[in-house]
């Protein structure tokens, strides 16, 4: 602290503190609509402080789903979002250590070549060549699957453009004293590089986690079978139904599980999530 | 680029990059030069022919004023968002910069929407504001004025440009607190004993010091709002009403999907991911710059 000036520190802390209501706002509003019954719900003004149906409310929308017999369990669709979000987070580590390590480590024919292929796919989102990539997908016949959901996401450069970053800090003595000690390059990759960049795969994985958990509208295009639908998209479907007759609790209960983990992950990995947020989009 | 010491020519760098390859191959280039050329094509309703137009879709597109209105639209939309979240949570980190006490606590509370989905967020807002529900739209009757943003276009654009920006908050607060944290506090001291007060330390220092940051996160802000945000707008007000709040991204999926014009849609799509490589140009030579000085 430069000065004493008490002050301007009570004001940066209601400043501060005024800030995290209206984040925090939304998400309590959440929690609270979460916990009543649905006839509370429809009485106006809509209540500030939590009710007593939290558990029930938790049981039917885990269980039965929202609207209607034929609805899909939203355990159902969370476990969909998470292998999704699984698939995309490691398989795009995956792929991009080594088309990485390739890059950095090998003298090879057409080598930048492959590069600037890779670096082209560096900020293009997938909803810009949506309808292009859904017939590519279709042509597959991988609509309906978990492969169809997660692959096309994983056509992004950013995590091999970060790895590589990563890799050319890496001293070359590493590849030195591996070599005089006998190691190939497999060996040099799991020993050395894999361990050296335990860190930023860590970040990546948060950031990657989060990316493909939230993922909307390209799991709304290609997934017709509820057996595959993910929770992200299972809310929009419930808003739709709502016009009718607004089960908000319950759409309120499923927002809460649907934002649940992501949240967790990166609160639990808070300080490297940041560190590798702050450091790799650079 | 290369390693000084690395391992000569053999098949293993092919088999390395070769998944990369495919995926790339298979679900960007293929489907990029699909879109390209599906951008010159005009067909029928029903898939059975086709012909070849050169650019007649971008002459339709750029003679058609919803089209144009679109683009100013989503400029409305972008710079609203960028500004207004930028701008939280620049006052939030230079807050957080003043104080010792409890700065991981707030941090925490202030970064968690960024793990919110686009739609998760949308159905939050959309049910606070909710016409006939809402705790704000009951609120804002109570004091006299009507909210109803399913009738009223300017609202609906309110409502995505709040919930959008709700989001982004968490993202910009984390680099502008990184980046006043990067500044040495020398400097900050000097000014100080100089006798310049809070305010003004902020604007003549600490604010052209990170400008770097400022210029990097008002890039990354608009392509946010540019694509990100449709899972919000598709959950809030599907475009409507009236297309008040139908951005580009939008409306790609609107004509290809709903519409069925596949041409026009292709169109719009070569048109955005021209936008996006100017935006990703701009950005990486604004980087090399930096890392000359």
């Amino acid at each position: 602290m430069i000065e004493n000036r008490p002050f301007v520190t009570v004001l940066a802390h209601l400043t501060l503190l005024l800030g995290v209501a209206i984040v925090a706002f939304p998400i309590w509003i959440t929690f609270v609509a979460s916990t009543h019954e649905a006839v509370r719900m429809t009485q106006i003004p809509l209540p500030l402080w939590p009710g007593d149906q939290f558990f029930s409310n938790l049981k039917t929308v885990l269980f039965e789903g929202v609207g209607g017999s034929n609805a899909t369990p939203v355990w159902l669709m969370m476990m969909n979002s998470l292998i999704m979000a699984m698939m995309i987070s490691v398989g795009k580590i995956t792929i991009s250590l080594l088309s990485a390590f390739a890059i950095v480590y090998f003298r090879f024919p057409f080598r930048m070549g492959f590069f600037w292929m890779i670096f082209i796919t560096l900020m293009l989102p997938v909803e810009v060549r949506i309808l292009p990539t859904f017939e590519v997908v279709a042509n597959l016949s991988m609509l309906n699957s978990y492969w169809g959901m997660s692959v096309p996401l994983i056509a992004s450069a950013t995590a091999t453009f970060m790895f590589r970053q990563v890799f050319l800090t890496i001293p070359d003595e590493m590849l030195e004293a591996a070599r005089v000690d006998g190691a190939g390059p497999m060996r040099f990759f799991w020993d050395i590089l894999i361990p050296l960049s335990r860190t930023n795969i860590a970040a990546l994985f948060v950031i990657l986690f989060i990316y493909g958990w939230n993922q909307y509208l390209w799991p709304l295009l290609i997934t017709t079978d509820s057996g595959y639908f993910t929770v992200v998209m299972g809310i929009k479907q419930m808003l739709d139904s709502a016009e009718q007759a607004p089960d908000w609790h319950l759409i309120m209960m499923t927002a809460l599980l649907a934002m649940l983990p992501p949240i967790i992950v990166v609160l639990s990995m808070q300080k490297m999530f940041v560190k590798g947020l702050t450091e790799t989009e650079k | 680029m290369l390693k000084r010491v690395h391992f000569g020519p053999s098949l293993l760098p092919f088999l390395l990059v070769a998944p990369q390859i495919a995926v790339t191959l298979i679900f960007f280039m293929w489907p990029a030069g699909q879109a390209l050329y599906q951008s010159f094509l005009i067909e029928d309703a029903f898939g059975f022919s086709s012909e070849f137009v050169w650019f007649e879709n971008f002459q339709v597109l750029f003679d058609d004023k919803y089209y144009l209105s679109a683009f100013k639209r989503t400029a409305i939309f972008s710079l609203s968002v960028a500004g207004m979240a930028m701008g939280i949570a620049l006052l939030m980190a230079a807050m957080v910069d003043r104080i010792i006490k409890g700065v991981m606590a707030y941090q925490t509370m202030l970064i968690w929407p960024y793990a919110v989905a686009p739609v998760v967020a949308g159905a939050l807002w959309v049910f606070m504001f909710d016409p006939t529900l809402g705790i704000f739209a009951y609120a804002l009757n109570t004091v006299g004025y009507d909210w109803n943003h399913k009738l009223n276009g300017d609202e609906a654009m309110a409502l995505v440009v709040f919930a959008a920006t709700w989001k982004q908050i968490a993202y910009n607060f984390l680099f502008f607190v990184a980046a006043i944290q990067s500044i040495p506090k020398s400097l900050i001291e000097a000014a100080a004993i100089d006798g310049a007060g809070p305010l003004r330390r902020f604007w003549t220092i600490i604010f052209p010091l990170i400008t770097p940051t400022t210029f990097f996160l008002l890039v990354v802000n608009i392509v946010y709002a540019f694509f990100d945000t449709f899972g919000i707008i598709h959950a809030i007000t599907q475009g409507g009403p009236a297309k008040a709040t139908e951005i580009l991204v939008y409306k790609v999926y609107n004509d290809g999907f709903i519409g069925l014009d596949l041409g026009g849609s292709a169109a719009q799509s070569v048109i955005l991911m021209g936008i996006v490589i100017v935006i990703t140009v701009i950005q990486f030579r604004y980087i090399e710059r930096k890392v000359e000085y």
